[in-house]
C-alpha cells in the first residue's frame, strides 16, 4: 500500500507542476463550453434546454484529451518499465494513476461546472445536481479511457486514436449522465433510474478499466 | 543463489533477435553481455527482468526469495534514466524508494552518487551524466540481489565510472550478481563474457 | 536618467523599488476618492442604485483591453527589438489584464441579474469580453506550460500579436451573432447618455484602476526578474556540480 500511496503522491505532484496539465483540463472544458453557444446561437431557452448536454460533451472531450499523457510520459522516460517490474500488481498501479488523474483533471471539471452552467442559463437550483452527476460520471470517463490510453501508448500513437477508441465506450455514461441531469432540472422524468445506472457504470468501470488497461500494457509493450 | 538460462530465444517485431542463449551465474559473479548494436543485449536484460516474453527456453533462479518472481529480485537500470524533470533530485529518488521499497536512505544514496549538493535542484537542470548518477543512486538505495545494467557507464566521466565500478565490486563481494550490457569493459576484471551475435 | 537606462534590469529594479511605495499610496488615495464619489452619485431613475456597478464594470473593461494592448506592445519589443525587459513586461501584464477582464465579467453579470433575470444572456459586449478572457487564458496557459521562460515568452508574444489582430474581427462577429436573436429586454449596459454627475466618478475610478494596474504591473515585473535570477542561479549551481 505504501508503494501505491507513493505513486499517487508523485502523479499528483507531477500534474500540478510545470507542464503537468492539471489546470489544462479545466481550461479546455471552459473554452469548449464557451465556444458552443457561438455555434448554437444566443437563444436562451434553447441553451437552457441543451445546457446539460453541452456540459457533458465538454467534460467528455476534456477528460479524453487529458488522458493522452497518462502513460505516455512514463513510457517515454523509462519509468513505465520500472513500474511494471516491481512487486505491485500492474492493475493496482494503473488504478492508482487513474485516481490521481481524476483528482487533478476530473475534479476541477466538476468544480468549475457551476460557472459554466450559469453561462448556459441552467437554473440555479439544478446546479448542485449537475455537479453531482458530473462527480459520479467523470470517474467513469477516466477509467473507461484507461484502456484507450494504454492501447495508444502500446502502439505509439497519439491522442486521436485514443479518442476514436474510447468515445464509443463512453456512450452509456453520456446517455445516463445527461438523462439524470435533465431529469433533475425538468423534473418531468424520475431522477433515480438514470442516476443509479450511472453509479453502476462507474463502479463497473473501476474494475474493468484497470484490468483491461493492464492487459493492454502487458501485451502491447513486450 | 544461482541464475540459469537455458536455450533462451527472443523474437521482437517478427524477427528472431537471438536464440539458444545459455548461461549460468552464481552469487558473487558478474557477466558482461557484448555484441554489436541490434544483437539483442538490451532485449536479453529486459527478458530477465520480465518485460519481454520468452519465445523459447527457460530462466531459473535457485536460492532466491521464496515465492517471488525473478523480476521482483532484480534491479533494472535501462538506457533511460526514469527521472522526472519537474521533480527535484531528492523527490525523484524518494519516490522510487517509496515505490520499490528500499532500505537505503535517500541521503546516503545521493552521497554515494556524489549528488548530495544537488538534492533540491529540479531534475530538469541536470546534465546527462548527473541524471545517470541519479539512476545509479536509485540502484544503490534499493537493495536487490541481481543487478541488470544496460550500458551503465554511458554519459559518466572517468571519476564517476570508477566510483560505480567500486560499488559493483562491493555488491559482488556481498553475494550479489551483476549482468551488464556494454560495448567495452566496465571495470570488473573477473566478469565472464556472453557474446551475442 | 535617460529612458534607455531602464533597459538594464538591475537599474530597473532599483528604480521600481524607489517609486513603488509612492505609487501604492497614490493608488490608495485615488481608489478612496473614486469610491466616495461613486457612492454619492445619484441613482438612476430606472435601475436604481445598481447602476453604480458601472463604476467598477466600465473601468475594468477599459483596463482589461488596455492589458492586451500593453502585452502587444511588449510583444513587439520581444520579437522585433529583443528588448530584455519586454518579455518580463508582457508576462507581468497577462494575469493583471485577465483579472480586470474577469472583474468586468463578474460585475457585468451581477449588474445584469436584476435587469435580465439571469446571470448571463450572451449580450454582445459581455460576450466579447468573455472571448478576451479566453484569449488571456490561452496566453497564461503558454506561460504555465513552458519549461523555459524565454521560449514561453516568445510564444506568448506571438499569440498576443495574433490576438491583437483577431480581436476586432471577433468583436465584429460577436456583434453580428448577437443580432441573430434579440433578447427579450434590451438594456444597454453603458446607459444611453452618461450624465456629467456620473462622468466624474467614472473617470476618477478609471484613473484609480489605471494606477492600480501600473502598480501591480511594476511589482509583478520585479517579481519576474527576481524569479528568473533564482532560476539562473540554480542552473549555474547544477552546472558547477558537474565534476
Amino acid at each position: 500500500m505504501g508503494a501505491l500511496f507513493a505513486l499517487l503522491v508523485r502523479d499528483m505532484r507531477l500534474a500540478v507542476r510545470v507542464g503537468g496539465g492539471a489546470i489544462m483540463g479545466a481550461l479546455f472544458f471552459l473554452v469548449v463550453v464557451s465556444v458552443m453557444p457561438f455555434a448554437i446561437g444566443p437563444d436562451l431557452a434553447l441553451l437552457a434546454r441543451i445546457g446539460p448536454a453541452v456540459l457533458w460533451l465538454g467534460a467528455l472531450l476534456a477528460s479524453l484529451l487529458a488522458l493522452d499523457r497518462l502513460f505516455a510520459t512514463d513510457y517515454e522516460d523509462g519509468s513505465l518499465d520500472l513500474l511494471m517490474i516491481g512487486e505491485t500488481q500492474l492493475e493496482l498501479i494503473v488504478a492508482t494513476k487513474a485516481i490521481a488523474h481524476w483528482l487533478t483533471t476530473g475534479l476541477p471539471l466538476v468544480l468549475i461546472a457551476p460557472l459554466l452552467a450559469l453561462m448556459l442559463n441552467v437554473e440555479l437550483r439544478a446546479v448542485p445536481v449537475v455537479m453531482l452527476t458530473l462527480a459520479v460520471g467523470t470517474p467513469a470517463l477516466t477509467f473507461i479511457g484507461l484502456v484507450g490510453a494504454a492501447l495508444a501508448v502500446a502502439l505509439r500513437r497519439g491522442g486521436l486514436l485514443l479518442a476514436v477508441l474510447v468515445l464509443p465506450l463512453a456512450i452509456p455514461v453520456l446517455i445516463f449522465g445527461v438523462a439524470a441531469t435533465n431529469a433533475a432540472i425538468a423534473e418531468a422524468t424520475p431522477f433515480s433510474p438514470p442516476f443509479t445506472i450511472l453509479c453502476a457504470l462507474t463502479l463497473v468501470s473501476f474494475v474493468f478499466g484497470p484490468v483491461a488497461a493492464a492487459a493492454a500494457l502487458r501485451h502491447g509493450l513486450e | 543463489m544461482e541464475l540459469r538460462a537455458e536455450e533462451l530465444t527472443c523474437v521482437r517485431g517478427g524477427r528472431e533477435v537471438f536464440r539458444h542463449v545459455n548461461f549460468r551465474l552464481t552469487a558473487g559473479q558478474a557477466m558482461l553481455v557484448t555484441g554489436r548494436n541490434g544483437a539483442g543485449k538490451s532485449s536479453l536484460l529486459r527478458m530477465i527482468a520480465g518485460l519481454v516474453r520468452l519465445a523459447a527456453g527457460r530462466l531459473l533462479l535457485e536460492g532466491g526469495a521464496p515465492g517471488a518472481e525473478i523480476g521482483e529480485q532484480v534491479h533494472y537500470l535501462g538506457h533511460q534514466d526514469a527521472t522526472k524533470p519537474s521533480l527535484t533530485v531528492r523527490e525523484n529518488l524518494q519516490f522510487w524508494i517509496g515505490f520499490q521499497g528500499g532500505d537505503g536512505g535517500v541521503k546516503a544514496a545521493l552521497e554515494a552518487a556524489d549528488l548530495a549538493m544537488l538534492s533540491e535542484i529540479p531534475a530538469a537542470y541536470l546534465s546527462a551524466g548527473q541524471r545517470r548518477r541519479l539512476a545509479i543512486a536509485r540502484l544503490l538505495a534499493i537493495g536487490r540481489p541481481i543487478w541488470l545494467l544496460d550500458e551503465p557507464t554511458s554519459s559518466l566521466d572517468a571519476a564517476s565510472q570508477e566510483r560505480l565500478a567500486e560499488r559493483m565490486r562491493e555488491h559482488l563481494a556481498q553475494g550479489g550478481m551483476i549482468i551488464a550490457a556494454a560495448h567495452g569493459p566496465i571495470g570488473i576484471e573477473s566478469a565472464s563474457e556472453l557474446r551475442l551475435d | 536618467m535617460a529612458i534607455v537606462e531602464l533597459a538594464n534590469p538591475t537599474r530597473f529594479l532599483s528604480i521600481v523599488n524607489r517609486i513603488l511605495p509612492w505609487l501604492i499610496a497614490a493608488t490608495a488615495v485615488l481608489l478612496v476618492i473614486g469610491l466616495f464619489l461613486a457612492m454619492n452619485a445619484p441613482d438612476d431613475y430606472q435601475q436604481g442604485a445598481t447602476v453604480k456597478i458601472m463604476f467598477l464594470h466600465v473601468p475594468a473593461a477599459w483596463l482589461g483591453m488596455f492589458g492586451w494592448v500593453l502585452m502587444s506592445v511588449a510583444a513587439l519589443g520581444t520579437l522585433v527589438w529583443r528588448h530584455p525587459l519586454a518579455e518580463v513586461a508582457g508576462k507581468a501584464a497577462a494575469p493583471i489584464g485577465a483579472s480586470f477582464t474577469l472583474i468586468c465579467l463578474i460585475t457585468g453579470s451581477l449588474w445584469g441579474r436584476p435587469t435580465w433575470g439571469t446571470y448571463w444572456v450572451w449580450d454582445a459586449r459581455l460576450t466579447s469580453m468573455l472571448v478576451l478572457l479566453l484569449l488571456y487564458l490561452g496566453v497564461l496557459a503558454l506561460y504555465w506550460t513552458a519549461d523555459e521562460p524565454g521560449r514561453g515568452a516568445r510564444a506568448a508574444a506571438v499569440l498576443s500579436l495574433v490576438g491583437a489582430v483577431n480581436l476586432p474581427i471577433i468583436k465584429f462577429s460577436v456583434d453580428w451573432w448577437n443580432t441573430l436573436h434579440q433578447p427579450a429586454s434590451v438594456f444597454r449596459m453603458g446607459g444611453s447618455t452618461i450624465d456629467s454627475t456620473l462622468l466624474t466618478p467614472l473617470l476618477v475610478m478609471a484613473v484609480a484602476f489605471a494606477a492600480l494596474f501600473i502598480t501591480l504591473h511594476l511589482a509583478a515585473m520585479r517579481n519576474e526578474i527576481l524569479r528568473r535570477r533564482v532560476r539562473s542561479m540554480r542552473m549555474m549551481h547544477a552546472r558547477e556540480m558537474h565534476a
